[in-house]
């Protein structure tokens, strides 16, 4: 059989790169190299409907089994790629094989940071589908209180849950406030409120220096007690097998506009990849479903010779207690920005400007907004803050206007 | 078991046995049938598990909600009337021998 496109990292990004080829029209052998035992499945709902127990866990899988063979996707389940032969074309596997390929796409993924402190293994993790069906089981049997170490979105995600099961919580984080990386102080701000008002523990400024069984310490030596500690501290990329192939790494595995690396044939997607992004106003990697389904299909154009620079909007979703919060873009560069609707009806959306022009938008509850983000974004519509914030101006005719000009 | 049936955009048919309470985009999913997407799972963050229901069931459905009506101003085939997310269809008695139509394209 002639070498066709091999994929390493059974992620979405991995699963949707295999879809992408066959829907545009690849007609060579696909694999598709799955670390983990399962067939690919969605990470989102395992911190949020699964945990709550809303979903069931054989409802998380992107494709039926029947449609890897229908496609002729060669899906590999338990398999690790050791190494990359460039020269010969070849992966290594850790079961002793090894698969030619005419295209190499590095689908690695990520995984969870660990607690750099004595007794890090008493905390719980999620990142997996194991680990999520081990956390909810212990969240279940928690009595005492749940102790959520960082307060990023995971975190977040299993402490509202936590919440929602009547367990007593305590979220800590090092710095100086919730979801630092990603939003701005105002939502910061707005989801800490949200958080205590629901009965949460928030403590920030906070670290953990021991992690015991039943209790952790604080940087201020203070104990708190608990019976389930879980840590959600960020990711660290995979990039260990394209740094040993000789390729470049930086935050991730770097590649261009094409997503591909410093060797022609091989390409890297999702959350493992440090490429080039506009709405960054740099390199960025990104780690969302937004991220890994759009680079996934802009490599498989690629492949398929219909190759565009990857250019999609960045768009990333959380659920908390009953609020829905959507992001379009990327806000950390802004220098002004501005509130449409209501805080305090948690019903309203930041814009963010940078030298007067739109960079993202945070919608809370205002699924209108966020829609209209993309598009204006996507579309590069101008529009004023003022604009933004005057809730009688008329964003969907805004950017309406904008599409069909 | 109340069955749905599916129409692809170039008309093959697929009817499936569907468990009360679990969506129309799920089973989709889980058996195979093409031309329903769902990158986001069910997350209504995506609009690619648009279908065209049956006129004849289309006022059995329940009420299109605030986010569905916004998402579905975003899908890339045209929206129609009897447009919805398929991950927003629940299965209920009423709806037993539901037909929808899959558009030409979901991206």
């Amino acid at each position: 059989m002639q070498p066709g496109v091999v994929i390493v990292g059974g992620g979405q990004a991995g699963l949707e790169a295999a879809a992408a080829l066959r829907t545009q029209g690849y007609e060579g052998a696909v694999t598709l190299v799955c670390e983990e035992a399962h067939a690919p499945y969605q990470r989102p709902p395992l911190s949020k409907d699964f945990l709550t127990g809303k979903q069931e866990a054989d409802s998380v899988f992107l494709r039926a089994l029947a449609y890897y063979e229908k496609q002729r996707i060669d899906l590999i389940l338990g398999e690790r790629a050791t190494e990359i032969n460039r020269g010969a074309k070849l992966v290594h596997l850790a079961g002793g094989g090894a698969i030619g390929y005419a295209q190499l796409i590095l689908a690695l993924g990520a995984r969870n940071r660990t607690l750099p402190v004595l007794g890090a293994e008493n905390a719980v993790y999620l990142r997996s589908l194991d680990e999520a069906v081990t956390l909810k089981q212990r969240l279940a049997e928690a009595r005492h209180g749940v102790v959520v170490i960082g307060g990023g979105f995971i975190g977040l995600e299993v402490a509202a849950a936590a919440r929602a099961a009547g367990k007593p919580v305590t979220v800590i984080e090092a710095a100086p406030r919730l979801m630092a990386r990603a939003v701005s102080p105002v939502l910061s701000n707005f989801f800490l409120d949200v958080h205590r008002a629901q009965g949460a523990e928030i403590l920030l400024n906070t670290s953990v220096t021991e992690v015991h069984p039943d209790a952790v310490i604080l940087s201020d030596g203070r104990p708190v007690g608990a019976d389930l500690i879980v840590a959600g501290i960020g990711v660290v990329p995979y990039v260990e097998l394209a740094r040993e192939a000789g390729l470049e790494v930086n935050d991730g595995i770097m590649v261009d506009e094409f997503l591909r690396t410093v060797d022609p044939d091989i390409f890297a997607i999702g959350d493992c990849a440090d490429h080039p992004n506009a709405f960054a106003g740099g390199r960025a990697r990104l780690e969302s479903v937004q991220n890994a389904v759009d680079q996934a299909k802009c490599v498989a154009r690629v492949i398929t010779g219909n190759a565009a620079p990857y250019r999609d909007v960045p768009w990333f979703w959380t659920d908390q207690y009953e609020i829905r919060f959507q992001m379009a873009g990327l806000s950390g560069s802004h220098d002004h920005s501005v509130i449409r609707g209501s805080i305090p009806d948690r019903k309203f959306s930041a814009f963010y400007f940078k030298q007067g022009q739109l960079l993202a938008v945070d919608s809370v509850n205002r699924f209108g907004d966020h829609i209209t983000a993309r598009k204006m974004l996507a579309a590069g519509t101008p529009l004023t803050p003022e604009q933004a914030a005057d809730e009688a101006f008329d964003l969907k005719k805004l950017a309406a206007a904008q599409s069909a000009g | 078991m109340p069955n749905v049936t599916y129409i692809s955009y170039k008309g093959e048919t697929t009817t499936i046995d569907v468990p009360l309470g679990t969506t129309v985009m799920e089973n989709a999913i889980k058996n195979g049938i093409d031309g329903i997407v769902a990158e986001c799972g069910g997350a209504m963050m995506c609009a690619t598990c648009h279908v065209y229901v049956d006129p004849a069931f289309v006022d059995l459905l329940d009420p299109i909600g605030e986010e569905q009506d916004e998402m579905l101003d975003a899908t890339a085939a045209e929206r129609k009337p009897n447009s919805r997310l398929s991950c927003q269809i629940h299965m209920k008695p009423q709806l037993a021998g539901l037909i929808v139509r899959m558009p030409d394209r979901q991206t």
